[in-house]
This record gives C-alpha cells, structure tokens and sequence, in this order.
C-alpha cells in the first residue's frame, strides 16, 4: 500500500504511466501555449500598459494604493476599511471581475467590448421587492468589506490572535481583515493573468549569488565547498519551460524584478540553493505560507492559509508531473478556527451549483448577469432572482458584489432543507473514573471546581443539557430531577449487559437544576475518597454513556486514569520497558477494535467523545485512542498527573480544561469537500468518520480540530489554469442554529516541474507528510515511516536535481521554496512521534501521533520544530502592540547549541511546552530584574513560573510569553532551565541541529542527503 | 468410462466455483457502490465481512477435495490462491467479527483500489478455473 509521495523505499517512480506522461508533458505545452498568450493579449486590451513598468503599469490599482493609509504596497493588513477591490471595480467593469476561472473558451468576454445583457426594468432599487431572507441586523449601514464582520466569533478573541499579525507593518491591530495576506512588503505588481514564471530570468538578477553565504563556515564547511563558488554559477537553471518562454518579447529589467516579486514575493523565490554552504536559511519571522502565484485580485479574495492551505501552490496538470516531482498533493484544514471576522449570510436560498453542489464562491465566473459559471464543475447555472438583490449596497443586478462572491470564507445561516432532524440541544455528558486509582490523583477536585465555574459559560442556551456518571468497577448515574432535595445517585453493577436505570433525568435541563449540578459538583469529590475500588470499567461505562446520549447526540467527555480492566473493552498491559527505544515491536495499533465499534456507533448517534487520559502507567492509548479518533473527538493526555507531585501538570489540565468547557462547538457535523473536476480525493487525516469519498461525519467539531486531505491528479487539467477547492461544514451551532461555513481555495495550474518546485509549501508538505507518516508507522512500523519520510527528501530533490537543473554541481541544490524542506523532516523525525534511540513512553509516542493527525498545521510545526528566542535582550524594537501591551519580537534562531551562549538567556517555544534556559553567565541585570533572584545558584533546581516584577524586563518576556500562550488552545508549561535541571535533557534533545546520540545533526543529514541525491 | 472421484470433484468443484462467481460479481459491485457514494462503508462492510470466511472455505474445501483426489495438477494451480487467501486473512485489520473490511478505512483511496483490482482478478481466475473444471469433469468421465 504504498501512499503517492511516501515511497516503499529507494526512489523509484511507482506506477508512473509513461504513456501519459510523454504525451502531456510535450502537448500539453503547446496546446496551452497559445491560450495563455491569447489571455495576456486580452488583459492587455482591457488595462492599458501591459509591458510598462512597476506601479504605472497598473492604472486601476493607483487610486487604491495611494489610499492606503499604511503603505503603498500591497499590503492587504493595513487597510482595514478602505477596499482596494471596491476601488478596482471601477464602473465598466463591474460585470467582469477580476479574470477568475476563465477558460480558454471563454477569452474574449475579457477582452472585448462587453457584452451586457439588457437589464430588467425594475432597475430603482426602492421598486425592488425586498428578498425574503435578510442579513444580519446592522449590516447594512456599516461600510463594505466591514459590514459583513458583525458576527464576532462568540470563543475567546484573545486566544487566536493570527500569527502573521507578528508583522511590524500592521501594529496595533488586532482585528485584522479575515483576508489578511502578508506580503512581504515587495511590489508585487504584476499584469499577466498568472504572473509569468519565466525561470530563465532568474540568473540575470545580479542579487541572487552574494550575500547569502554562511558568514562563518565552520571547518566542515570550508571543506566541502570549493572556495570559487560562493554563490550559484549563472546558468543553474535549464530551460524547463519550453517554447513558451522562448517565445515571450524580451522584458526589460523592472519588469524582470516585477515578475519575479511575483513569483513568491520574494526576490530570491527563483534561487537555487546549496544547502551545503549556505546554512542560515531559517528566517528570524515565523516562516510565511507561499502565497499562491496568482493575478492579485483572485489572491486577494482567496482563502486565508491559516485555514485552508495546500502543500502546492501551483498544482501540476497531470498526475505524471506530480509523480515525477515525488512531492505530497494535499490540503491542509483548519475549519471551524476561531475566526474574529466572519460573515454570516442569512437568505432563503443558498446559490448552489446545480450538478455538483458547490457553493458560489469568489472564483466562479459570471458569464452575464443571469448566468455564472461553476468554477468546480463548469456547468452554467442561472443567477436566482433573489440573488440579483445585493442588500449590501441596497442595489439590483449586482450578482458578482454579493458576499458570497466577495468572500472566500463565508457562513450560510441553512434552511430547513439541511436538516435531517430538528437541530439537536447542546448535551454534555461527563463520564468521570473514581476507581482509587483516580481519587489518588485528585483530578476531580479540579474537574468540578472548573465545571463550578464554567457551568454559565458551557456553550449553549435554554435547551442545554447536562448529565453525570461515575464508574469504577460499577457504573453509577444520577438522577437530578427537578424538586429532588439532592441528585440521588443509581449504581449498576451488572456490567456485562449494561442498562440505564432509568429512562428519564439523567439528562437533565442545565437551566431548571442548574442548583442540583452545582449540588453535585460540590459533593463528587468528597463521594469516592474512601474507596478501595480499583478496577475499572470503561467499558462497559460507555457504553452505558452512548445509551443514555444517543437519542440526542452530544458531547461525551471521559476522564480516564488508568488502563480498563473489566467487562466489554478491558485491555491488558503491552508496553515493554526495554524495547522502548527500539523501532520495533512496539504496539501502535489498537489491541481490540471494542473501542472503534463503539465510536462508529456514537458517530452515528451524533455522539462524539473525547478522552481525558490522566495516567501515570500505561494505559494503552493506542485502543483508547479510537473511541475519540472515530468519533471526532479530541484525546487530551497528562502523563503523571498528580494534585500534589505535580502541580504543574494541574495548572495545565485547568487551564487546557476551561478552553475546552467554553470554546464554540457545532454539532451532528458533516464537512464535505470539493475540487476542480480531474483532481480527486485520495485520503483524510484527522478525527472523523469517513461517511463516503468526499464526506466526513464529524458528531462533533471543535475549533482546535485540524485536518488533511490527499490528494491525486485523476484526470489532465491542460484545459484548465486554475483549479478550486471548496471545504463546506454544516453544523447545528450551540445556540440550535444549522449554519454552514465555507471555505474555497483557488490555486493555479502549472505544466512545469520547475514551477511545481517553485509554488511548493514546505510547511504544509511536512505536515501532510507527518500525517502519512502516522499512518505508515501504524499499518508497516515505525522504521519504514522514518525512512519513508528521509525517502521523501531525497526523491524530492533527485527529482528536482534531475530535472530541473541542467548541469548538475556539486552540493545539495534545492530550490529556494524547499529550502527549509531537510530541516523540517529531520526535525520530525526527532519528533516524539518519530524519535527512536530515547526512552520516551508509548503512550507519549502514540499521544504524539494523535496530536500530528488533529492539530492545526501551525501548532503541529512548532512542536516539530520549535522556535527559539534570545530573552535576555528583549528590546521594543519591532515589537507588536496589541490592546495597549507592548509585546516585543525578537528573532527566531536557528535549534542549535552554537546559538547559545552562556551569558545569555533563551526561551525555547515547543508548542506545548515552553522552555526558558538560562545560561551560567547570565546577566545580573537579567537575573535580578527577570528571575528575581541574586545570583545564578539562587534559582531553584524546578521553576514554572516568573515573578512579576516591577521591572520593565519582566513586563516585556512576561508579555511575551503570555502571548505566546494566547495564541493556542492549549496551554504551554514554562519551565526555567539552568545546567543542572533534569529538563535539560528535554531542552538538548529540542536542539534538532545538533546531534544526538540516536540521530544525524542536520550537516550529517544534509550530507547524507546529497548522497542519496547524487547517486 | 466409470464416475470417477476425481471426476465427482471436479463436478462438485464447477458448483462450487459458479457460487464463488457470484460472490465475486457481489464484491466488484459492493466496492462500486462504495466508490459511487451509493451506501454507507458501515452497512457495506456488515454485508460484505459475513462473506469472506465462506468464499475462502469453498475455496479450501474443493482444495481438499483435489489433494484426496490426487489431483496434483489442478492442486498446484489452486494453491496460490489459497496461499493468498491465509496471508490476506492473517493480515486482516484488528476485528473482533469475521472478515476483512474495516469501515474506518475502507474509504482509502489506495484499500479502495486495492480491493476492487483484488475482485476483478478473482472473477477472472474463478472463470477460468469454472472452464478448466469443465474440461476436467469431462474429461473425468471419458
């Protein structure tokens, strides 16, 4: 079974069609060809200037620049109420947006004179008769773009801050746009349809081959790198692109830089690199997606890549050019994210395509007024009258300046027809271990005190409702009927054929006993402290649970501290301590599929659990583990979790466990996905039930949930330029509202190699390949996942080698889009995950992989590969100002131990864990003003916290850190590290760089590579 | 000439293979179905797990069948397949019922495939043995 993009091993090419290949790679360019120049002749025609320089070349775009107040480049952050697009659709052409999905038979409706269908008669917009849906109230007096955000996510704003806000340009906001793209400040003023990628220019920059060296090689280094060259020989890059570069009108040199700005907003996005000399490729920002290398106005209007991304920008025309370029197709999801702005549309009729079910999007194109074009499909579908209406300006026959259409993330309020049932009321069931075994741990004490507190902020209203059960070796329910003096509690013992013992006030309203909750969250902890019960029924306890829910469906949440022992699901210990570190034997697949049939049945009761492991031995996660995975749920782990040993770890459970309480939720959720008509679905990862190709049943979806999509190339897209990926969750909100969000993805279609290369996403490449990697290592073992990720690279770049460059030199050349590629697969392959030769424990490995396959890409890489930060210099320079804080930002460093230096201090940002390493020549100032102790022996052996002192110091890493935190849903320990610490370990073994016992330094990796590349 | 054993198993063999032949026919269009969206991995996985275990016993048993028939040629043509079905059964998914699909991941692009490729070549072994056994019953009984 093997996966596109993991091989089995080696680099052969498996099943490439030959045939295919052949025909599409030599045809397909010429067949194309011709259509692109006719579409550039056609842009032409309609702006003026074409071939002329930077910002004149772009008439429509100057009124919108010099509005800007921040910048006059393309900065979409900054201009937060003034909308370029507004500006842009100037009067003629407002039937014809920008370019989107136009195909080749279609050019001409771009270029000629427009073709205007007579318009009705009722034009007067107060003689127009009122759709019967409506948008939300106060949406329309606001301006555009602004109007339609008037639905603030109802989650916590603080905690998902975007990252790309870190940017100094867009200071002091912090509600920024949903379509925030960071540019990186570059003009990117470019005319052609799709900038032109016109590799060969690339060698002419004279920039490109200074500059970028290692400053001061180390001696290994100076060894291997012959001293002439320094920087890239000029003609690196082969002509690749064939006749059709030859054939384009020589352009002079500001239009070379523009269209290489275009490229990937970056100058250098065309380089080649030799990795081998040039070491300093991390950039000091959090590294920024690759933007697509479409015309601005379709990037603009495109998915903002915190929430859709895909791990190639520029999509090969064939599935033998994504074979050859041995690169992972696939989508990486952040659905139901926490947004600040969304618009919400309320109308009666949702403008669906007629064939295929897609959503109108941006990135369909509107033949005429009555007609759009599905962008998915290509079917022509009618404009619904209701649709010509635009509420937002109050104005008729304005189908293409809706919201649907000016936003690729939308939410639709859904009509009864999405409704299989009445939507159901929020339920929470909490299923809570109390064997001896957990009262020893003193969990509950923390859980009840947070649901005390949480209970009013349980996402939710009147229909809310609520339900306890308790097991050890028994299962006891509680009844909290209305008027009962206090919950009486029910005790099952027959537990191999479970039944509920009464069939109503289990589940009871929240609003009408909310007292006897509150009674019985006061009284739980202290039920249990004399028992001598230790064994534990999990199982039989959910099922026990899935009776009680699933008439409803709900939310299940199981608080688990021990390995199950009795009845249905018991499971027994698997784990050897001495082959831990060993690549084999070791147990990543469930042991009994009990688990996975009770979720498939909770999925299809809308139930969705999610596992609270609080245990100190093991407990075999790995079973566990599927009744959340299968159900859509979440798998919270705290190994060693202990009210007094470990009260770091209860700090983290509090914290994590009030975001979970009170984030959004939606229920009985399906998401489907769609795509561009030849590509085609091939895997999802993530937590769900897969219900049909392109369908996943999510019972529950939660706002930290993330997931992946393979995908493959079915069939050619030579007729195609640009390809859309539309991602739909229908959900039942927690106030009982069915809404569907939307996101749609539009991305170009390249017939290239070099331009595959070139739109690669590094990031998403190796998040998509860590979930294959997870899913390896569970089906072969985990050494044929660590060496298919290596194969990855290495296949990768012979390709690109092979390929793309036509002399081949020595070193390891990577285009500069990859340049990160080594870096990130070694550092999962230290990953917990992926890590061998340490001791780490199976459930913590397995805790890992759940994390891989349902976080967020963003979260996911920074536990890969963690950021690290110099403190103890922390300045305002650059810094963020975010509600009347100053947060500094100080430069990202490279993971490795020569970054270091004794007298300084350096926190270490690994997702879930922060680590703060406080070297022994530390500055007195940092010590005293930060650490609040004297001097370096002073600082205790185990510090998780700092002092706030009235220094400014501490108020800025304070503030840092604090943001830092904000940003997740989960809440990252910080630990205070000197020479001696036991953490230290943990710190070192983060350093992914440097060598270690078990793995490569990155150098040693390197080297390793370009063996493998040069074979 | 006499009614052989041999040629009493090659007649019971041309039965039983005309059933394997339907069961075949039955998989290629579940996993169709699968793929078309038409029913729900969960149903089709109740309905096609039940029928695993009997298309590989009649397999096994007129393999039995041969090998006390002394059959060796038509044993040594049989034997790959029953090698392949041990294997595919011994590698099956973590189940506590009988069977070989697992619901979670049947929708695998690459199980998928797999599975219908495995359908198509059986339907096509299985009537090619159904002629072969033909020939050897007649023949069996000249």
């Amino acid at each position: 079974m093997s996966q596109p993009g993991i091989p089995a091993s080696g680099g052969a090419p498996t099943g490439l069609p030959a045939q295919n290949r052949a025909s599409s790679a030599s045809g397909s360019l010429y067949t194309n060809g011709p259509v692109q120049n006719a579409l550039m002749s056609s842009q032409v025609s309609v702006n003026e200037g074409y071939n002329s320089q930077l910002p004149g070349s772009y008439p429509h775009l100057i009124p919108a620049k010099t509005l800007n107040p921040v910048s006059g480049q393309s900065n979409y952050g900054g201009s937060q109420n003034v909308s370029p697009l507004s500006i842009y659709q100037g009067p003629g052409q407002t039937l014809y947006r920008p370019p989107v999905a136009s195909n080749p038979v279609t050019p001409s409706l771009h270029s000629g004179p427009v073709p205007r269908m007579p318009l009705p008669t009722s034009q007067n917009p107060a003689a127009t008769p009122m759709p019967s849906g409506s948008f939300l109230p106060g949406a329309i007096v606001q301006p555009p773009l602004n109007w339609q955000y008037n639905y603030p996510s109802t989650g916590s704003q603080t905690n998902h801050c975007p990252r790309a806000s870190s940017q100094p340009a867009v200071s002091g906001n912090t509600n920024l746009t949903s379509h925030q793209y960071v540019s990186s400040g570059d003009p990117s003023l470019q005319n052609n349809f799709i900038k032109s990628a016109t590799p060969q220019h690339a060698n002419k920059n004279p920039t490109m081959s200074v500059g970028y060296s290692y400053p001061s090689l180390p001696p290994g280094y100076q060894n291997t790198a012959p001293p002439s060259t320094t920087g890239m020989p000029p003609s690196s890059l082969n002509y690749s692109s064939g006749p059709q570069g030859f054939t384009q009108t020589p352009l002079g040199a500001n239009h070379l830089t523009a269209s290489m700005s275009g490229l990937s907003l970056h100058p250098e996005g065309l380089r080649v690199i030799n990795l081998l000399q040039e070491r300093n490729m991390l950039p000091a920002t959090p590294l920024q997606p690759s933007v697509p290398n479409l015309h601005e106005d379709i990037q603009k209007l495109n998915c903002n890549p915190e929430l859709f991304r895909c791990t190639l920008t520029s999509i090969p025309q064939t599935q033998a050019l994504l074979n050859k370029a041995k690169l992972p197709l696939g989508l990486l999801l952040h659905p139901f994210k926490d947004l600040v702005q969304l618009p919400v549309v309320t109308s009666s009729t949702i403008v669906r395509c007629r064939s295929c079910r897609t959503y109108i999007n941006p990135f369909v194109s509107f033949l005429d007024q009555r007609r759009w074009k599905c962008n998915l499909c290509y079917r022509v579908n009618d404009v619904p009258e209701e649709f010509m209406y635009n509420p937002l300006t109050r104005v008729y026959g304005e189908p293409h300046r809706r919201p649907e259409v000016q936003n690729a993330t939308i939410e639709f309020m859904a009509p009864s027809e999405y409704m299989l049932r009445p939507p159901q009321p929020p339920v929470y069931l909490f299923v809570f271990d109390v064997s001896h075994n957990a009262v020893e741990t003193g969990y509950l004490n923390s859980v009840c005190q947070s649901l005390l507190d949480n209970l009013d902020l349980l996402p939710g209203n009147t229909r809310t409702k609520i339900g306890f059960i308790t097991f050890d070796s028994t299962i006891h329910f509680y009844s909290l009927q209305e008027g009962l003096a206090q919950p009486q509690m029910l005790i099952v013992s027959d537990i191999e054929d479970v039944f509920i013992p009464m069939p109503e006030n289990l589940l009871v309203n929240l609003n009408e006993s909310k007292e006897l909750v509150q009674d019985l969250l006061k009284t739980l902890p202290q039920m249990f402290t004399k028992t001598l019960e230790t064994q534990s029924a999990l199982g039989p306890a959910l099922q026990a649970a899935f009776k009680l829910m699933s008439p409803t469906g709900g939310r299940m949440s199981v608080f688990q501290t021990q390995l199950p022992t009795l009845g249905m699901g018991a499971l027994r210990p698997r784990e050897e301590p001495n082959q831990r570190s060993s690549a084999k034997e070791i147990h990543l697949t469930p042991s009994t599929d009990f688990y996975k049939k009770l979720a498939l049945d909770c999925s299809g009761q809308q139930v969705a659990v999610d596992l609270f492991l609080l245990s100190g031995q093991y407990s075999d996660l790995a079973s566990l583990g599927c009744i959340s995975r299968y159900s859509a749920g979440s798998v919270y782990y705290y190994p060693s979790y202990h009210h007094q040993q470990n009260p770091v770890q209860v700090q983290k459970f509090q914290k994590e466990l009030q975001r979970y309480l009170t984030r959004k939720i939606g229920f009985e959720a399906v998401m489907r996905i769609r795509c561009t008509k030849g590509l085609s679905i091939h895997t999802f990862h993530g937590n769900f039930f897969v219900r049909s190709t392109d369908l996943l049943s999510l019972p529950n979806v939660n706002p930290d949930a993330g997931y992946a999509v393979q995908m493959s190339v079915e069939e050619n897209l030579t007729d195609t330029q640009l390809v859309s990926f539309q991602s739909a969750l229908l959900y039942t909100s927690s106030k009982g509202e069915r809404r569907i969000r939307v996101h749609t993805l539009c991305l170009p279609v390249v017939s290239t190699l070099n331009e595959v290369f070139l739109g690669a996403d590094v990031q998403a490449i190796s998040g998509l390949l860590a979930n294959m990697a997870v899913d390896r290592s569970v089906t072969a073992s985990l050494s044929d996942a660590r060496d298919a990720l290596v194969n990855a690279v290495i296949d990768s770049l012979s390709a690109y080698r092979s390929s793309v460059l036509s002399n081949q030199q020595p070193g390891l050349m990577v285009p500069f889009s990859l340049r990160l590629f080594p870096l990130f697969v070694l550092a999962l392959l230290k990953q917990k995950s992926f890590q061998t030769g340490t001791n780490a424990r199976l459930d913590e490995r397995i805790f890992a992989m759940c994390q891989v396959k349902n976080q967020p890409l963003v979260y996911l890489m920074l536990t890969t590969h963690p950021s690290l930060y110099r403190v103890d210099n922390l300045s305002d320079e650059g810094a963020l100002s975010i509600n009347d804080r100053t947060i500094p930002q100080p430069p990202i460093l490279q993971l490795s131990v020569e970054k270091l230096s004794r007298d300084g201090a350096f926190l270490m940002d690994a997702g879930s864990v922060l680590m703060l390493w406080v070297g022994k020549n530390c500055g007195q100032n940092f010590l005293s003003q930060v650490l609040g102790v004297q001097n370096y022996a002073l600082i205790p052996q185990i510090m998780t916290d700092l002092p706030e002192l009235e220094t400014p110091e501490s108020a800025r890493i304070i503030a840092f850190i604090s943001w830092l935190r904000e940003q997740r849903p989960f809440f990252p320990i910080l630990y205070v590290i000197r020479d001696e610490s036991p953490m230290k370990a943990n710190f070192l073994q983060n350093m992914v760089e440097d060598r270690t016992e078990s793995a490569l330094s990155y150098y040693e990796f390197l080297l390793h590579i370009q063996q493998q590349v040069n074979k | 000439m006499a009614f052989t054993f041999a040629a009493f198993c090659y007649m019971l063999a041309l039965l039983l293979t005309a059933a394997l032949i339907f069961f075949a026919i039955w998989h290629i269009i579940a996993f169709d179905e699968l793929k078309t969206d038409y029913k729900n991995p969960i149903d089709q996985c109740n309905t096609l797990n039940p029928l695993v275990l009997p298309e590989y016993l009649i397999h096994a048993f007129f393999c039995v069948m041969f090998l006390c028939a002394a059959e060796w040629l038509t044993l040594g043509l049989n034997m790959p397949l029953l090698a392949y079905h041990i294997w595919r059964y011994m590698s099956r998914p973590v189940m506590s019922g009988p069977g070989l699909y697992d619901p979670t991941t049947i929708m695998n692009a690459d199980i998928l495939a797999y599975c219908q490729k495995e359908g198509w070549c059986k339907l096509a072994f299985y009537l090619l043995a159904f002629f072969y056994y033909l020939y050897g019953f007649y023949y069996g009984r000249r």
